[in-house]
Formats: C-alpha cells, structure tokens, sequence
C-alpha cells in the first residue's frame, strides 16, 4: 500500500510512502527542495520522478496526504492545488494534515518527554506554532504571534532557531538540532499513515491561513471623495 | 502518442487575474468555457487583489474542472493535450492555475504547453470565424492590459508594437470610477453614465501624444504606439478637487463621458496608426474593454475610414476564459510545435514573443 505527501508550508517537498505496516511506514523515495521559492516550478516535476523511479502509477495509490499550513500562502497553495487535482484525476482519497504536525511527529521520535512547542516562521516578526502532548497530539493551535507569547516549553523547529533569545527569555527552551527544521512530505505522510492506521479523522485540505488577506478598503470606496 | 493534429481536442487553464477559467476546444471548435469570477469579492475594494483572486483560484479550480468536462462531454483520457497561461499576470495566481494544470498534465499523461496569455486573447479568435485573417494585428484592452499586437504568425511570431507604460486603460476605469463613487468594476458603470453626459465638457490630456513622444514616421519616437493613462487619472481628480473646492457640484456624467472620451480617443487613434505604420489590414480586439460602447463605435469608425477590418469576438471570449487558452493550445499543436512540460515556472512578465514556453 502506497501513499503520496506532499508538503509546500515551507520548502516544495514530496515523498512516497509504503504504508503496508502503520508501525513500520516506510519512506521508499523523497524530495525536497534546497530553494523556498519554487514550488511551482520543481513540485510535479519531483512526484513524476519519485513515481516513475518507484515505478508506481497514480492510480495504484492508497491516498495523498498534503500539508495544509500553516505557511506562507503562495507556496502552500502549490502544494493544495496539485495534490487537489492529482486526487481528482487518479480517484484517490485526499487528506489533509497540519504542517506542525509533521514536526511534532520527528521531536516524538527524538524522544521529547514532556509537553512541548512547535513553531516556524511566520514572517512579519511573527511565528505560527502550535502545543502538543509528549506523545504528540496536538492541544492547542496552529496560531499566528510574536514569540513572547509562546508557553515556557521546549521548543521544536525552525521558529525556536530564529527567536532563541527571546524564547529563552521567557522561560521556553530550543531544542537543539531541530532549530532549522521545517514541515517536509515524508513527515506528513508518516503522521497521516499512523492516524489513518488508528481510525482517525484526518483534515480536510482547506488551508490554514490564519491571516485575512491584508487588503484594505479604499478611502475613496467609503464615500469620502464625493 | 496519437495526437490528432489537425481538430486536437486541447484543454485550457486560466489564472492570470481573478477568473478562473477552464475551456476545452477541438480544433476552432469550442465545446466549453467554464468560468468561476471572484469579481464580487473585490468590489469592496475598488479594484482586484491578489491574495483574494489567488485564493479562489485554489477554490475554484478543480469545481470549474469537474463542470466543464461534464458539460463538454469529454474524459481526460480523449483530450490530447494541455495548455496554461503561465503569464503575464498576477504571480500568485498565476501560481494556483500553474500547479494545478501540472499535476493534471502529469496524472493524465497528457503533454502540456505553458502558453502566453496575450497571445491567447488573439487567439481566441479562431473561435469566432476560424482561421484568422493575414496582415493580422491585435489591440487588447483590460484591467491588466493594454497592447498593441503584430501577429505575424500565431504559432510562431507576434511582436508587440506598443504597450502601457503605467496604468493599463481598464485599471483606469477603475480608478477613476472609485473617485467619482461609482462602484467597481469602473469600466460598464463609467460607460453607462457617459451617455448621459457631454464628452466635449473637459479637455482632458491624452497621454504620449507629443510630438517628442510620438515622433514622424521616419523618426518614431520612444513612445509613439505606447500608452499612459496615469496622469489622465490625476487630471480627473484634480478636476472633482476644483469643483469641491469651489463648493459646486461635481458634473459626474459630464467627468465620465470626457474621460472616457480622452481614453478612446488616444487607443484608436494609436492603434489605426500602429497598424497603418506596420501593414496591418485586419484588426482583432480582445479584453474585457472590449465591452466599452464608445471604444467599438469609435475603433469601427476610425478603422472603417482607414480601411482596416475591424473583429470583435463575443464579449465572453475577450475577457479572461480558459477557452482562449485551449484555442491558442489548439493552434500551436496543429502547427506542430513542441510541448513545454512540466519544468517551466511562472512568468508575471512574458514578453508576447514568447508565445509558448519551449521545454
Ligand atoms: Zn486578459
């Protein structure tokens, strides 16, 4: 049993599961890309690879699950627009997963033992960061807020690296070797496996934005020229 | 692959602006052109903004998909081949239509060209009358656009003969409709109200028509086919200023027609010179403008004396569809011109001579 992930919240990464054992999900081939700005460029591209080198059609998969923010929004729409229509083509089921997710499953795996932090840059000062449980269920997020607003926790990924200071601060801690860390497909995929293996309900594959999309009424609109 | 070259049964993607648009065409036939608008979503602002038309882009996209191949008839496993506006356009939509029509072209199997959205509003003339005529040229006028076209050959050259070189004229319209509070889109509220009003009322400048600007035929200046509407814009402003300042009323309808007048006025008169300069005998326009009364009274009139051959598709293939896209796919396949693949990335600024990305 196969499934595709596909992660575009922050670098375009793909990878393809062998999900026969949700105990032992195996990452068969992966892909992610070393620049943050071309997903729309290299993202078909990597999955047409990974099948073919794989030597597995579309229509033999057991489902796609894709990372659903939250991340920056031209990105992440790459990633929702393809695994969209890959489901619709080949009539595979879709799921959608939380992109913190994916980091909270590797900081499980590294053997966090108590509550813990996820977080990523958000840009604008601002990280987007979510609570889980030492075994990783998610308590509560994904928000959009300065650092000083995260709990005295430790804190997993690429958010903790860029705020260290003033994560340290307040009372968090950065776990080491996860400062850099981002959301990535093989991640997405191991999680969804495990949660569909439990007979969880995953996501739908509306994004999490978390933010409106910043435009502003004109002056002019609201009847103060005329 | 067996490709029926002659009648290619093309699907086309647009994303470019704020409709999504999906069409599927056999040869100059079309069989559907499924649009899904976010136009309402931007009047509140006067004017269309990215994040939103990108975000019903990604809505929209696979809904608009489904329909129009229910409503043609056709599966993916008949169609032969692909095609997307991978520019010019807004970037981040450009983005959804692009990744979209990937993983379409890769979950079928099917070659994909990533195609020029300019070009595919001439393009789309083939629907309307078939094959296009010799001595080809091509005004579009749009919220996002305004050209001047040489369309030499549609697969293979198209030269661009003049451009904005700030505002395009529906944007414009809009701008100018948002200062007079008539509501968004300016284009069909301006055009209405004009009716009523005198567009001899103000003098308002026609942008790049200097003689240092426009040059002599022998000596063509920098901008002689170029437009600006930008200190048209401010010229209407100032204008309402006045009337405030005075503490008179503002003679709307007079405003609009003398405005609309300024921005006819300068499009046909450098788009019949254009094609008079170049050897151009048949004219095609394209563009939601293309709706604007005035702009087809006064283009047929101006081309008629000039003895050019003015066509005007229907107004649902001027404005962005996907079916100008699959037209214009259509062609390139019959012509047999090489697919893109899956490589290419967006171009916000495809220049038109670029018809199709080459692999
Ligand atoms: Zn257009």
């Amino acid at each position: 049993m196969y499934l595709l992930a596909i992660d575009t919240s922050a670098n375009a990464s793909a990878a393809l599961l062998d999900i026969s054992d949700p105990r032992g999900v195996l990452v068969v081939d992966s892909f992610t890309s070393t620049a943050n700005n071309d997903h729309a460029e290299v993202l078909a591209p990597a999955i047409e690879s990974l099948l073919g080198k794989s030597n597995i059609s579309g229509t033999e998969l057991d489902g796609i699950a894709v990372g659903v923010g939250p991340g920056p929004f031209t990105g992440l729409r790459v990633g929702l627009a393809t695994a969209r229509t890959l489901a619709f083509v080949w009539g595979v089921p879709l799921h959608g997963v939380m992109s913190l997710d994916a980091i909270a499953l590797d900081a499980v795996a590294a053997g966090v033992n108590t509550e813990f932090v996820v977080a990523i840059d958000a840009r604008r000062k601002e990280v987007y960061w979510a609570r889980y449980t030492a075994s990783g269920r998610l308590l509560a997020g994904p928000n959009v807020t300065v650092a000083e607003e995260l709990p005295a926790l430790p804190v997993y990924g690429a958010g903790a690296g860029l705020y260290a200071e003033r994560l340290i601060a307040l009372g968090a801690s950065v776990v080491e070797g996860f400062e850099q860390l981002h959301p990535n497909a093989a991640s997405i995929g191991t999680r969804a496996a495990e949660q569909l293996a439990a007979g969880d309900q995953l996501l739908s594959t509306e994004p999490m934005y978390l933010r409106e999309s910043d435009a502003k009424v004109p002056a002019v609109m609201k009847g103060k020229m005329l | 692959m067996a490709m029926s070259v002659s009648n290619p049964l093309v699907l086309g993607i647009e994303s470019s602006c704020d409709e999504t648009g999906v069409g599927i065409v056999r040869g100059t036939e079309m069989l559907v052109n499924a649009v899904a608008s976010s136009m309402e979503e931007h009047v509140r602002f006067g004017g269309v903004i990215p994040e939103i038309a990108s975000r019903a882009h990604l809505n929209e996209f696979v809904p608009t998909l489904e329909s129009a191949l229910s409503e043609a008839g056709v599966t993916l496993d008949e169609i032969d081949a692909i095609a997307v506006t991978s520019g010019p356009g807004l970037s981040g939509a450009l983005m959804v239509g692009v990744a979209a029509a990937k993983a379409l072209a890769l979950a079928s199997g099917k070659p994909l060209y990533a195609i020029n959205h300019l070009v595919a509003h001439v393009g789309v003339g083939v629907l309307d009358g078939g094959k296009l005529p010799e001595n080809l040229g091509a005004l579009l006028v749009s919220g996002g656009h305004t050209e001047i076209l040489q369309v030499n050959s549609l697969s293979d050259d198209v030269r661009l003969l003049g451009a904005t070189i700030d505002d395009a004229a529906g944007e414009a319209y809009d701008k100018v409709a948002r200062l007079l509070g008539l509501g968004y889109p300016g284009g069909p509220a301006i055009d209405k109200l004009a009716k009523s009003g005198d567009p001899k009322a103000i003098r308002f400048p026609r942008g790049l028509t200097l003689p240092k600007f426009v040059g002599t035929v022998e000596e063509p200046g920098k901008h002689r086919h170029d437009f600006s509407f930008s200190g048209l814009k401010t010229a209407v402003a100032r204008c309402v200023e006045q009337y405030q300042k005075r503490g008179e009323e503002v003679p709307v309808a007079d405003i609009a027609a003398s405005f609309q007048e300024a921005v006819v006025d300068v499009i046909t008169s450098k788009a019949v010179r254009a094609c008079q300069e170049h050897g151009i005998t048949n004219l095609l326009l394209g563009g939601g403008v293309a709706a604007n009364s005035r702009l087809r009274e006064l283009l047929a009139a101006r081309c008629a004396s000039a003895g050019i051959t003015l066509r005007v598709p229907p107004i649902s293939l001027c404005t962005d569809n996907g079916a100008m896209v699959a037209a214009l796919g259509s062609q390139l396949v019959s012509a047999g011109v090489q697919p893109t693949g899956l490589k290419f990335s967006t171009d916000s600024g495809q220049p038109v001579n670029l018809i199709s990305l080459v692999a």
